[in-house]
């Protein structure tokens, strides 16, 4: 490194500081460019035709009154969509005996869940194509849906791929340690529960969105995406389209939301991209609410027993959870379905000190919309049941509950450390960051206030979790596994001809900031005022290869790339400028887009004069001064196999037990993702990702009925978090930099939406405790509250 | 009925005459016909509110309301909001205060919060989270957007 790093942590550096966004002036004028709001010369619209059972042989599709429709380009049938695709298959190596049949875009003999694609209509207006799609006639012959896990798992007969031997994709068993012996201890208390957790939905505000364009004169396809990772969904056009890979340009311009959503591989994108290429003229689909609650992929729908063993001084001697959890008909392709219960295993008891653990994990097929990763995958679930089986177990022993995690949290200074499970875990601060969140919810006063209350018949309860987040994941994650996803971040920096910075990066943004955090970077590193970089993500024609923006890795690895490729641009730019001025390098330094002398500060030259003389009086360089004011770094995360950060969290909510509804009062978070590069940006993720989590606790859940119909497909009826049921929610930091990186930056996107159902869950038992009343549901709906109450 | 009807409107300052098929709502003819691809459609059905906008002073959804219902009315959009001080001084607030992240929403959101303060809104954080309500988020978790209406209402806007 050029520069001494620890700037970073004086008060005029850009890292650390709650820079703007620039991307946001744009947005509030109504500049955005969104994939719907392309218009493009010729371009037509599609609109699908949909299974309306959960599981049933096509017997026969008639199209042709769609076709004869004035208005219509084309309608194309499954096998006509099929036949132009290989199939995929959603299964990885390294998730060993996962299986999953190969897939294909659309449902041609028969459907395996409610919403899969049958056929599509291509028409000059997306109101004429859904004209169209009601002219199609589709006969079925109904099959028996398997809807539920367990139906699935215990009906060995009626098989949803006649062709495996039963409903099982993948069981996990993870064995540390002797939990048996632990649990048949005397003077052990063991406390046994069992949870389930609803089956939800990212429901980003911008549905999935997609336009393709095709050129057959050179054969190129140009994907319009609403995503996170360009460079995946190129591969994979490329494998399954048979396309050279080179020939296919992905862009994500404006993202509105995603969450995780819009990461994977959908038919109808799929076949939109067909259809391009068959009609030689751009195709979009813009999924409707309906297609989005339907076909976006669910996430969670998990029921664990879990058990938990503590001594009488409150130390856990063992912990054992058996997780079932059904993912639909098939494992999502290319980042499968088991990888949510694998966190779970991996993740569950994470934060303490656990020598015996025990966790099995069954994931099934069913005739459901498929599951796949959403925001926090697994966090929420494993959170939930650890800290939930721990509260019950301090109350079984008359212990308070901060008192309990003091005895069991690893303690600081113990890492790096390897968790029962095996995951590796360096630089975390579980102790402090409790006494911290302890501290600034004043706890002693709010359990006095609440004995108060009770008198008086208000039952609020305190609930707390102490949580680790999987962030900046390595190779390890999908890339080992062989999933055409890359691990590793590139970031290319130049100097242009006026002294400007231009940095293009392989991660994305989604309105999280990553552009804004990527200038803020370069401008410190490099030595320009913040104004003067020009940041460009998410194109697969502009930027160096790379993962995007997934597992909350975007600062961390995407990050480090652009630090890394700034200041080895700077180095090239001192060389330079040490030749002109005949001088060494080592005697220059670059400060607000001008070269100084490092000994005094004084001004040497400007970044536009020497941009100047290189690009326009390359003669007035010396002799063999090689002037390329240009570098390109990657990063990728290799001594670890995803780089952990830590949170506590506690909420403060009231319960009306005449209603059952719960009002959520209070939220804090203290979160450790490391060096904060804009405090602003991550306190508004932290804040974001909570209500999320707040959602899945009291209110979110795809229902389905046992026929597989879902029953809840519009905003008004899968309820999400409004502004007038949300409270102000208070964040601090503790900043433990990674020792696996320059920046020290750890990811925070996952933090509230991982965290935030366990306190809630917590805080609703501690009210309902004296009551003698409990609740192990999740979304805990009025209706299960009032339930509760009633069965104590 | 026939299947297009002639209109005539005034949106963000400008007249616009077209012949719109009658089915088609307000927020796609401002999308596909005017250009004006500021205001969002996420839902279709009145929920979300990403689609809100103003017409004749009154914040509506757009895709609650077929154009040729607005024939004759004065439209405006995200595009034309920074016309008054009060959305200027809203715009700006959002941006101060991170009150967006994908921004998807902002649109409709900023509607809402013009119609709070222009109805003479206190500045109370509980009444605000009440009004915008009808305005889905998923990414920011409100508390920015609120921050921002009470920073607008504070300083003290003028209409
Ligand atoms: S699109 Fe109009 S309210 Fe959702
Ligand atoms: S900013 Fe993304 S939905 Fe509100």
């Amino acid at each position: 490194m050029s520069g001494p790093l620890h700037k970073f942590d004086q008060p005029n550096s850009y890292i650390g500081r709650s820079v703007e966004r620039p991307d946001a002036s744009r947005l509030v004028e109504g500049e955005g460019c969104y994939v719907d709001d392309l218009q493009l010369p010729r371009m037509t619209h599609a609109a699908f035709v949909r299974s309306q059972y959960a599981h049933a042989n096509i017997k026969s599709v008639n199209v042709d009154a769609a076709r004869a429709l004035a208005g219509v380009v084309a309608v194309f049938t499954a096998g006509e969509i099929n036949a132009e695709v290989s199939p995929y298959v959603g299964t990885l190596t390294h998730l060993q005996g996962l299986r999953s049949p190969p897939q294909l875009p659309m449902a041609d003999r028969v459907a395996l869940w409610q919403g899969e694609p049958i056929v599509m209509v291509v028409a000059q207006s997306r109101a004429v194509a859904e004209d169209a799609c009601e002219q199609v006639r589709v006969e079925y012959e109904p099959l028996d849906a398997m809807v539920s896990a367990r139906q699935a798992l215990d009906n060995d007969k009626a098989r949803i791929h006649p062709e495996l031997d039963s409903n099982t994709a993948w069981v996990k068993d993870v064995d540390a340690g002797d939990v048996s012996a632990a649990f048949s201890k005397s003077d052990v208390t063991v406390v046994e529960r069992t949870f389930q957790f609803g089956r939800h939905t990212g429901v980003t505000v911008e549905p999935r969105s997609t336009v393709v364009e095709f050129n057959r004169s050179d054969n190129t396809l140009v994907f319009h995406y609403s995503g996170q990772a360009p460079h995946m969904m190129q591969a994979i056009i490329a494998r399954h389209l048979d396309f050279p890979e080179e020939n296919i340009r992905v862009i994500a311009r404006d993202v509105g939301g995603s969450f995780g959503i819009k990461i994977h591989t959908y038919g109808d994108e799929i076949a939109t991209a067909v259809a391009a290429k068959l009609l030689r003229r751009p195709v979009k689909f813009i999924a409707d609410r309906l297609e989005s609650f339907t076909t976006d992929i669910h996430a969670r729908d998990h029921r664990i027993d879990g058990k938990i063993g503590i001594d009488r001084e409150g130390k856990i001697v063992a912990l054992e959870i058996d997780d079932l959890t059904g993912i639909g008909p098939y494992s999502m392709y290319p980042r499968t379905s088991a990888i949510e219960c694998n966190q779970i295993l991996n993740l569950t008891g994470a934060p303490y000190d656990i020598e015996n653990y025990r966790a099995r994990g069954t994931v099934v097929f069913q005739n459901k919309n498929m599951m796949c990763q959403y925001r926090a995958v697994g966090h929420p679930v494993a959170m939930a049941v650890c800290d939930s089986l721990l509260e019950e177990a301090a109350s079984e022993i008359d212990m308070d509950v901060v008192e309990i995690r003091r005895r069991n949290l690893i303690s600081d200074d113990a890492y790096p450390c390897t968790s029962a499970s095996g995951m590796k875990f360096a630089d975390l601060s579980h102790q402090k960051s409790l006494q911290r969140l302890v501290e600034m919810m004043r706890y002693d006063q709010l359990r006095k206030d609440q004995v108060e209350l009770r008198k008086a018949g208000i039952y609020r309860g305190i609930g707390l979790v102490s949580m680790v987040e999987v962030t900046n994941p390595s190779p390890m994650f999908y890339g080992v596994g062989g999933a055409p996803i890359s691990a590793q971040d590139g970031a290319t920096v130049r100097l242009d001809a006026a002294g400007a910075l231009h940095v293009s990066c392989s991660i994305t943004e989604s309105g999280q900031g990553t552009n804004t955090i990527l200038a803020q970077i370069a401008a410190e590193v490099f030595g320009v005022d913040i104004k003067r970089v020009k940041v460009t993500t998410g194109d697969t024609a502009h930027v160096p290869y790379g993962g995007g923006t997934w597992a909350s890795r975007g600062a961390g690895i995407g990050g480090e790339s652009v630090l890394l490729a700034s200041d080895a641009l700077k180095s090239q730019v001192l060389e330079v400028a040490a030749s002109i001025l005949q001088t060494t390098p080592d005697t220059l330094q670059i400060e607000r887009g001008v070269v100084v002398s490092s000994a005094d500060g004084s001004e040497k030259i400007s970044l536009d004069e020497l941009g100047r003389i290189v690009y326009y009086r390359g003669n007035e360089l010396p002799a063999g001064v090689n002037a390329e004011l240009i570098a390109t770094r990657h990063y990728k995360v290799s001594d670890f196999p995803f780089v952990f950060t830590n949170g506590a969290m506690a909420a403060q909510v009231e319960v009306d037990i005449e209603t059952g509804f719960i009002k959520v009062l209070d939220f804090w978070v203290v979160e450790d993702c490391g060096r904060v590069i804009n405090p602003k940006l991550v306190d508004e993720q932290i804040r974001g990702g909570v209500v999320q989590g707040i959602g899945g606790a009291l209110y979110e859940e795809c229902l389905y009925d046992d026929d597989g119909q879902y029953l809840n497909a519009t905003m008004a009826d899968y309820l999400v978090p409004m502004a007038g049921e949300m409270p102000d929610i208070h964040i601090e930091h503790v900043e433990t930099p990674t020792s696996t990186s320059t920046l020290g930056a750890k990811g925070a996107g996952e933090a509230g939406t991982g965290g935030a159902p366990a306190a809630i869950l917590n805080a609703v038992n501690d009210a309902l405790r004296p009551l003698e009343a409990s609740i192990f549901q999740m979304p805990m709906t009025p209706e299960r509250v009032l339930n509760a109450l009633r069965v104590s | 009925m026939a299947q297009t009807q002639d209109i005539e409107l005034v949106v963000n300052g400008e007249t616009i005459q077209a012949s719109v098929p009658v089915r088609t709502n307000l927020v796609d003819f401002l999308r596909d016909h005017v250009g004006l691809t500021g205001s969002h459609v996420g839902c279709e059905q009145g929920v979300c509110g990403a689609c809100t906008l103003e017409v004749d002073g009154v914040a509506v959804r757009g895709c609650l309301m077929l154009a040729v219902q607005a024939n004759g009315s004065q439209v405006t959009t995200i595009e034309g909001v920074s016309a008054k001080l009060v959305g200027r001084q809203l715009q700006r607030a959002f941006v101060e205060h991170n009150a967006l992240q994908c921004g998807f929403c902002t649109p409709g959101m900023i509607a809402s919060s013009i119609e709070y303060i222009e109805q003479g809104g206190a500045s109370d954080r509980a009444a605000i989270r009440e009004h915008l309500s009808g305005n889905y988020c998923r990414c920011t978790g409100y508390q920015s957007i609120v921050d921002a209406v009470v920073s607008v209402i504070d300083k003290g806007a003028a209409a």
